[in-house]
This record gives C-alpha cells, structure tokens and sequence, in this order.
C-alpha cells in the first residue's frame, strides 16, 4: 500500500493520458483482442429505431453485454432477434467512447439451435390463437371454381412450374404470380406485401383480383422455411379476404401460415389440386348429367304411358257396364207378372174374408138396433114435452106473477090525462084560430060586397053584355048580335032570340069560401 | 331453386342446380308437366356449366412490382 501511495502522490513516471487518449486506447486493444467473437446468449431488450439499425442486449444470468446490427444486417438476417430468444451472435466488439460503453456489432445471429427456434414458435402461436387468429369460422370457403388464382412464391424454381403444370393438368385457369423471396430476410415482408397486394386489387381490373390466392414454396431447413413462421406473414395471411391456400415445405412441415390459411396443402402440388377440380371430370359430369336427366324423362314418360295402358284396361267396357243391369231387368220383368197375379190373388181373398161377414143378418141387427134406439127416444119424447111445457108454464107463471099491470095503467092514466089536456089545449086553439080568420074573412068579404059591381047595381047601374062579353061601348053594342043588360035584380036579354035569364047569376069567378 | 337466372350463374351454382334438376326428375315424384319444365331448365344448365367449362384457358403472368412494390403491371411469366 505504501508503494502505491507512494505512486500517487508522485505520480511521475506514469504516463498521463487525455481521456479520448485512454478511451482510444480501450478500443483499440478491446477491438484488437475481441475482432471475431461467438457469444451465446438470450436475447434481452431489443429497440428498432428508424435509422433501421437493431438494439439489442445479450444477456446471461449475471451479465449483460449490448449489440448493435447496422441496417444491412440486419436485413440480411433469417432469424430477426427477439427477446427471450436463446441466439449465438457472432461479431466484433468495439466500444463507444462517447458513453464509456462497450458493445457487439452483430454481424450474424442464428437461434441457438433448433429447440429455441421452436419454443419461440410455440409462443408466437400461443399469441396469435389467443387473438383468434386460428379459429376454425374464420376460416372460408375455397370458391369451386376460381378464375384467376394469385401465387405468391419464387417465379422461378420448380414450385410454380408444379403449380402450373397440375392447373393445366385439372383445368387450365388464369395465374398471377406475385414473385417474392421464398427465404432470408425478405421472405417474410415480401410474402406478407404480396398477400395484401393481391387484396387490394380490383375485381375486373387491369390486374384482375385473384379469386384464390396460393403461397407456395418447396421444401428446405427450418431455416429456410423459417419466413413463412413470421408474425407478419401470418398476420397478412389471416387478413387475407380472398381465400388462401398454404402449400410451405414438404408435407412434415407446419409452419405459423398454415394455421391461419383457409386451406393447408401439404405440396404445392396438392395446392393446384385443392384449387381447381378436373375439368375432364366435370365435363362427364355435366354430360352424365345430362343423359341421366333424358334417361328419366323417358321412364317417366314411358311409366306414365304403361300406367295410361294399364288404366285403360282397367277400365270395363259399356256392354259390360250394362249386362248386369240388363240381366236384373229381364229377372224383374219376368217376375213382375207373377207378382201382379199373386197381388190379384190375396186381394181377393181379402175381399172374400171380407164379405164373408156382410150379411143381411148383420145389417138387420143393427136395424133393430137402431129401431129399439129410435122406439125408446120416441117413447120418452111426449112425457119429456109434456114435462118441459109444464116446468115452462110453471117458470112463466113465476114470471108472470111477477108481472104487475098496476104500474102500466098507472102510466096509461097519466098518459091519457096528457092527451085529454093536450087535446082540449089544441081544440081551443083552433077553435080561437077558427074564429078568428071568420071574422077576418067576413071583414073581408064585407069589404068585397062594398066593392063588388053588384052593389052598384043596386044603385042603378046595369052590365050590358053582348055575346058574353062584357059592352062598354055603344058601338060595341050597336055591333052585338043581342044584349044582356043585368040589374040588380035579373038580366034582360034584347035582341038574338036569346030568353031572359032568371036572375041567372053568373057567379063571380072568384066566389069562393074557403068554408 | 335457385332464383338467380342461369346465365348469371357460377359454374358451382349452375352444377348443383343441375344435379337437383336431374334428382328430382330420377326419383319421379312430380307431375309431368313440371317434369317437362324441369328437362328444359336441366338443359339449360347443363347448356351453362358447359359453357363455364369451355372458358378454361391458361393464361399466366408475373406481377411486376415498382418501387414501393407495389404491383405495376405483368409480364410473360416463363417458368417453363
């Protein structure tokens, strides 16, 4: 201790170096020493900024150690690191003065063996089932007959020429190839581009949407197969609308995209065939179809005709419809004679039975019957009179007892004494009428008497009357024949032979009494 | 049946239209008018499907990527 101290505080023979002196001097010996190194270890953080370059720690239980993969390496690299993953890198290392860091500059990373590879695969399909990226309905149907089918594989290399040739083989089709890397570092993003290239075509367009798509590749190394096991390739895989075909490698192996392909083939080969069906099959179909559907016709025609035959000579004829019939009317006609003769028969007998019992004797005793009834009413006819009679007079002298005139001459008394008054009321009456019209006329006939041209003739006045007319002229009277001169007391006739009247009166016309 | 008028039809659909068709006049269970009916629609796909299977012409071609790779064009894929 005191040699150091000794040092220290002399300080003297010990070079002194700047800090970029010391620093270039760790590097240059750590380079020098470390220039081409294999490390195993496991795979820790891991950072891609966009420079493209990867980051990443290698670490073991106790140490750490960081790496770096410059961009083109990166690219080239199979196996992309991640973390957890058990790797052999191999590289340099060198230092980074301007952080006092050392670090691996990667130049190969290979997983450290094939145990590691596989268990990472395990945790990748862990992943993506979880996510439902495997789940048997999501899986679609391959259409029965595509008519463009898209291959995504090398365009050269005898996994197309197998497509094509077994396509031509079964029914030659329409086909895209999407070339891409079928290993190394592009593999994957290429696959994966191509998957969604195809998706994003248009149907009918100048690039015609496969209906199908294909990704196919031959056999090889896990290694080599080892794109097509990329979360990338079957993410693409899985969204994926066209359906899709996964041929990857030999039958043995699986990798991550044939999990989520709709379809595994086991070879590309068996991809063609699980693609498109046989042409030549579907043709003898179609013709085998075809002769079945006319080959039915005809039995069915010809069962329709044997039916029609067979029903038409099931069919009895008229005659014989008839004879039946026919027969019953020849049986009935011949019975029905008999049959009116038998009918005669008992309806005379009937007729017999009965006037067997009419006889005189049977109408003779209900003769006398009757009579005997007709002699006993008779009998008791004249008591039954006599007794109704009597019980009439008797019931009449009841009534008549009843009967009473009083009240009736009461009413005719009275009745009468109305009439007498009534009758002396009326004589009065006219009696008083009577008289006095009398007076009236004598009045009147007074007054006559007064007027009357008798009265005048007596005093002194005659009518001279020639041939009964009355003369008021003395022509008129030279012209008469005779004259009548009446007086008071008689009419003188002059002249015409005409002898005197005796006091022939000419009564008045109008003399009359009304009495 | 089918609704879809028989030209439009897929070869698939056309197919099995037409093997219902020739079914159903085999087993004889309809009246023999629908029967004629059924021969003709029968013909008729029959017609189509081969049609559908005449259209089988090979035609191949490689996508031909830009830049970006996207798909650009096709050119004649010789893969032998």
């Amino acid at each position: 201790m005191d040699l150091i101290d000794e040092d220290t505080e002399q300080g003297g023979n010990t070079p002194e170096f700047s800090v970029s002196e010391l620093s270039g001097a760790v590097k240059r010996m750590i380079e020098g020493e470390f220039g081409f190194v294999r490390v195993r270890g496991e795979v820790g953080r891991v950072s891609r900024p966009r420079s493209g370059h990867v980051y990443m720690d290698l670490k073991d239980d106790r140490s750490v150690i960081s790496g770096v993969m410059w961009k083109g390496v990166a690219a080239r690299q199979q196996t992309q690191p991640e973390e957890g993953m058990e790797i052999i890198a191999t590289g340099r290392m060198t230092t980074f003065p301007g952080q006092s860091k050392y670090q691996i500059v990667i130049e190969d990373i290979r997983p450290a063996g094939a145990g590691a590879l596989m268990a990472m695969l395990e945790k990748r399909k862990a992943m993506l089932s979880a996510e439902g990226l495997f789940d048997p309905a999501r899986k679609k149907a391959l259409p029965y007959l595509p008519e463009v089918i898209g291959v995504v594989t090398s365009p050269s290399g005898a996994v197309i020429r197998d497509i094509l040739h077994r396509l031509r083989d079964r029914f030659p089709r329409k086909v895209l190839v999407w070339p891409v890397a079928v290993q190394g570092a592009a593999c994957a993003p290429e696959v994966a581009r191509a998957i969604e290239g195809f998706n994003r075509l248009s149907v009918g367009g100048a690039l015609p949407r496969p209906d199908l798509l294909i990704v196919a590749r031959g056999g090889g190394s896990v290694e080599d197969l080892w794109g097509f096991n990329e979360e990338v390739v079957a993410r693409a895989a899985a969204a994926s609308d066209i359906p899709l075909i996964s041929a990857v490698g030999h039958e043995t192996d699986t990798t991550l995209i044939d999990f989520v392909s709709d379809m595994r083939a086991p070879t590309p080969t068996a991809a063609a065939e699980l693609a498109v069906p046989v042409r030549m099959e579907l043709l003898a179909f179609v013709g085998d179809s075809g002769a079945r559907m006319t080959r039915a016709m005809g039995q069915r025609l010809e069962m329709r005709s044997q039916r029609l035959r067979d029903l038409s000579r099931a069919l009895p004829r008229p005659q014989e419809l008839l004879e039946t019939p026919r027969q019953r009317l020849d049986v009935l006609s011949d019975r029905l004679p008999s049959a009116l003769i038998r009918l005669l028969d008992r309806q005379k007998l009937r007729l017999s039975e009965q006037s067997g019992s009419l006889r005189p004797s049977v109408l003779t005793r209900a003769l006398r019957s009757e009579t005997q009834r007709l002699d006993d009413r008779a009998a008791r006819l004249a008591p039954a009179l006599s007794r109704m009679v009597s019980a009439r007079r008797e019931a009449l002298a009841r009534r008549s007892d009843k009967l009473s005139l009083r009240s009736v001459q009461r009413d005719i008394i009275v009745q009468s004494e109305r009439l007498s008054s009534m009758v002396r009321r009326l004589d009065d009456a006219q009696r008083a009428r009577v008289e006095a019209q009398r007076a009236r006329l004598d009045a009147l006939e007074r007054l006559r008497e007064t007027l009357g041209y008798r009265e005048t003739l007596r005093r002194g006045y005659t009518v001279v009357r020639g041939e009964g007319k009355v003369l008021t002229t003395k022509a008129a009277a030279e012209g008469a024949s005779g004259l009548e001169i009446e007086f008071a007391d008689g009419t003188l006739k002059l002249g015409g032979g005409a002898g005197t009247r005796k006091s022939g009166k000419t009564p008045p016309p109008e003399q009359g009494s009304l009495f | 049946m089918s609704d879809t008028p028989i030209e439009e039809m897929s070869f698939e659909q056309a197919m099995a239209e037409l093997e219902r068709v020739v079914g159903q006049l085999e087993r004889g269970d309809v009246a023999l008018e629908e029967s004629i009916a059924l021969y003709d629609r029968g013909a008729a796909l029959k017609a189509r499907c081969e049609t559908k299977l005449k259209e089988a012409e090979e035609k191949v071609a490689a996508i031909t990527l830009d830049a970006d790779g996207n798909a650009a064009g096709t050119k004649p894929l010789d893969a032998g």
